[in-house]
């Protein structure tokens, strides 16, 4: 009987093992994955090299090509106030935007997290300007913060301010600009809402049984629960900060005073309108080296602030959640 | 109840504040030259000039920029939903030499900042005559993009293998078992790719700013953005531009708003 029973079940497993052989499918995979590996050749990988080559020479894009060694780089170090003023501009610009953009979207997200009717009606609201082109929203943007007709200065004057001309005084221009930034949170808020939505309900219950106020609530299980989302969110806000140019061409055009002189402009400007591209690509790898450590130092700092509920024992009660869709 | 009032007041003053600029740009396109300097200023114009948005539109050749928007569009979305598609299945249902190390790189570009690989592609296109065609806008999309690779993989891993091995025993090829089986399934994923790279297609300005010169191959928002340096514009047409070339993305977020919310909230789930 035994035998009999077994039969059908190991026959089962020699066509499982025939048809992992032919998932393998010899050369078919590489067929399928073809388009992407082209085009990560020509497309990522050969630029990036390729600009890392440049960086080393003086490449007029029409004209001599001569080596010049780590030339751009002494440059860029120590004879370019411009590359010094532009850096500035966006740390600033980064310091600013980056905590508040994800205060601003972390707040956002809890406001609909609430149970409050229409909350569909006021997501789309705080999501609508994400969905515009960023010139539209330059060109809106322009028009609000106009110094003389602008609808924010007719605000403030109701309240008997009279505001300055944003986009042309060396004070504002860099926080007009984080504002309007601000303005195109969108996507962020929403991914705060779907980590909000997948913090367990039982947590609040049992915080609030011992006692925990709303503060108390929000920061012993709103908070831990979201440290990974405000890591993703962290990371993107401080890459987007470093590749702000469409604001900064199209609302000032880098002024006044170059007091809106993102480093990507800087970058663009010597690319595209002075034609220095291997000064320009010394530029951009520098920029990629600063994007990677910040990056780098968040992951590492994250090792003591991001909470990830795997690695927490619960108590009895709860039942064990399986990990939804791993990444690799 | 309090409570409650006061979470309304918030979420109704924030919807305010997001909403006003996109309302006074609408109200602005629509205003008379008279009324446009006014102050304090007008919510609503006195008489709505429809009129604007046509003179607008023949201040530059937009015809001709929403003809080259339109077929930019069109052609890199179809680039995409063809090539992740094949890419994203050769991730998910195969296993080959080297599988594991190439999805880490996949995911690896995201983090690549355009602009380190900005200079070099502009030298490439301008090797091969590109410079002042759509093809630069168009060609790239032909060959996959990490972020849709990943979010179609993502959802090809979800669906039954048993499906597959069905159609493989009953001597399906691989492209076949894709196309009849796999293909059918992806609808919702699907509809996400083309929503979001149609968005970013039209939306694009870094893209049209660098690899065109000649007005005849501008799109619409470079064609927008050349209202800043014009004279004698004024501000009513800069905002007729702006709010009809908007038209096209808020209609497709509202009707794709349920994929577009799942799909982004799903890019930060952690893992």
């Amino acid at each position: 009987m035994a035998q009999t029973y077994l039969h059908p079940a190991r026959e089962q497993s020699a066509a499982l093992k025939a048809l992992k052989k032919r998932r393998r499918g010899g050369a078919a995979p590489y067929l399928f994955i073809f388009p992407w590996i082209f085009g990560f050749l020509v497309f990522t990988l050969g630029p990036l090299l390729f600009s890392l080559v440049i960086s080393f020479f003086d490449w007029p894009i029409v004209g001599k090509v001569t080596f010049i060694g780590l030339g751009n780089y002494v440059e860029m170090f120590t004879d370019d106030p411009l590359f010094w003023k532009s850096l500035m501009v966006t740390l600033k610009f980064a310091v600013l935007f980056v905590p508040l953009n994800i205060v601003v979207a972390l707040g956002l997200a809890m406001l609909l997290n609430q149970k409050v009717r229409g909350s569909a009606i006021f997501r789309t609201a705080f999501y609508l300007p994400s969905v515009i082109s960023g010139v539209a929203l330059a060109m809106i943007w322009s028009w609000v913060y106009s110094g003389d007709y602008g609808i924010l200065n007719y605000f403030l004057s109701v309240f008997g301010i009279q505001g300055p001309d944003w986009l042309n005084d060396t004070n504002w221009s860099l926080v007009a600009m984080v504002v309007a930034s601000l303005w195109g949170q969108g996507s962020m808020m929403l991914i705060f809402l779907a980590g909000l939505k997948g913090i367990p309900k039982d947590l609040y219950e049992s915080a609030s049984i011992d006692g925990s106020g709303k503060l108390r609530q929000f920061v012993s299980v709103t908070v831990p629960m979201i440290t990974p989302t405000i890591l993703f969110n962290l990371i993107t806000s401080i890459i987007a900060a470093f590749q702000q140019l469409t604001l900064a061409l199209l609302l000032t055009g880098g002024g006044p005073m170059k007091a809106t002189y993102f480093y990507a402009m800087y970058m663009y400007e010597n690319a595209f309108k002075y034609f220095k591209m291997g000064y320009s690509a010394a530029n951009a790898w520098f920029m990629f080296l600063i994007v990677l450590t910040l990056t780098f130092l968040v992951f590492k700092s994250s090792e003591a602030w991001v909470f990830y509920e795997g690695e927490m024992k619960r108590g009895p009660q709860k039942k064990p959640k399986p990990a939804k869709g791993g990444r690799a | 109840m309090m409570k409650k009032t006061l979470s309304y007041l918030a979420l109704i003053l924030f919807s305010l504040l997001f909403i006003a600029p996109l309302f006074w740009a609408i109200t602005t396109a629509l205003k008379s030259p008279q009324e446009l300097y006014l102050f304090p200023p007008k919510w609503i114009p006195s008489v709505f000039r429809f009129s604007n948005f046509a003179d607008a539109w023949n201040i530059q050749p937009f015809n001709l920029f929403l003809k080259n928007t339109l077929i930019v569009t069109v052609l890199s979305t179809l680039g995409q939903l063809v090539s992740c598609t094949l890419v994203a299945y050769g991730f998910a249902r195969f296993e080959f030499k080297g599988r594991n190390l190439l999805f880490l790189i996949v995911l690896a570009t995201m983090m690549i900042p355009w602009e380190v690989t900005m200079i070099p592609q502009y030298m490439e296109f301008n090797y091969l005559g590109w410079i002042n065609t759509l093809k630069p806008l168009i060609v790239p999309s032909w060959f996959g993009s990490a972020y849709f690779i990943f979010l179609l993989r993502q959802f090809i891993m979800t669906l039954p293998r048993e499906l597959d091995e069905a159609a493989t025993i009953d001597g399906a090829s691989k492209l076949t078992v894709l196309m009849r089986v796999i293909v059918p399934l992806m609808g919702p994923s699907l509809i996400l790719v083309a929503v979001f790279q149609m968005m970013n297609c039209w939306n694009d300005y870094l893209g049209p700013l660098i690899f065109l010169n000649d007005q005849t191959k501008y799109t619409l928002t470079l064609g927008l953005s050349q209202f800043k340096g014009m004279y004698g514009v004024d501000m009513q047409s800069i905002m007729a531009i702006t709010c009809l070339i908007s038209i096209p993305p808020l209609a497709i977020f509202f009707f794709a708003q349920r994929y577009i919310v799942g799909g982004i909230a799903s890019t930060g789930i952690k893992g």
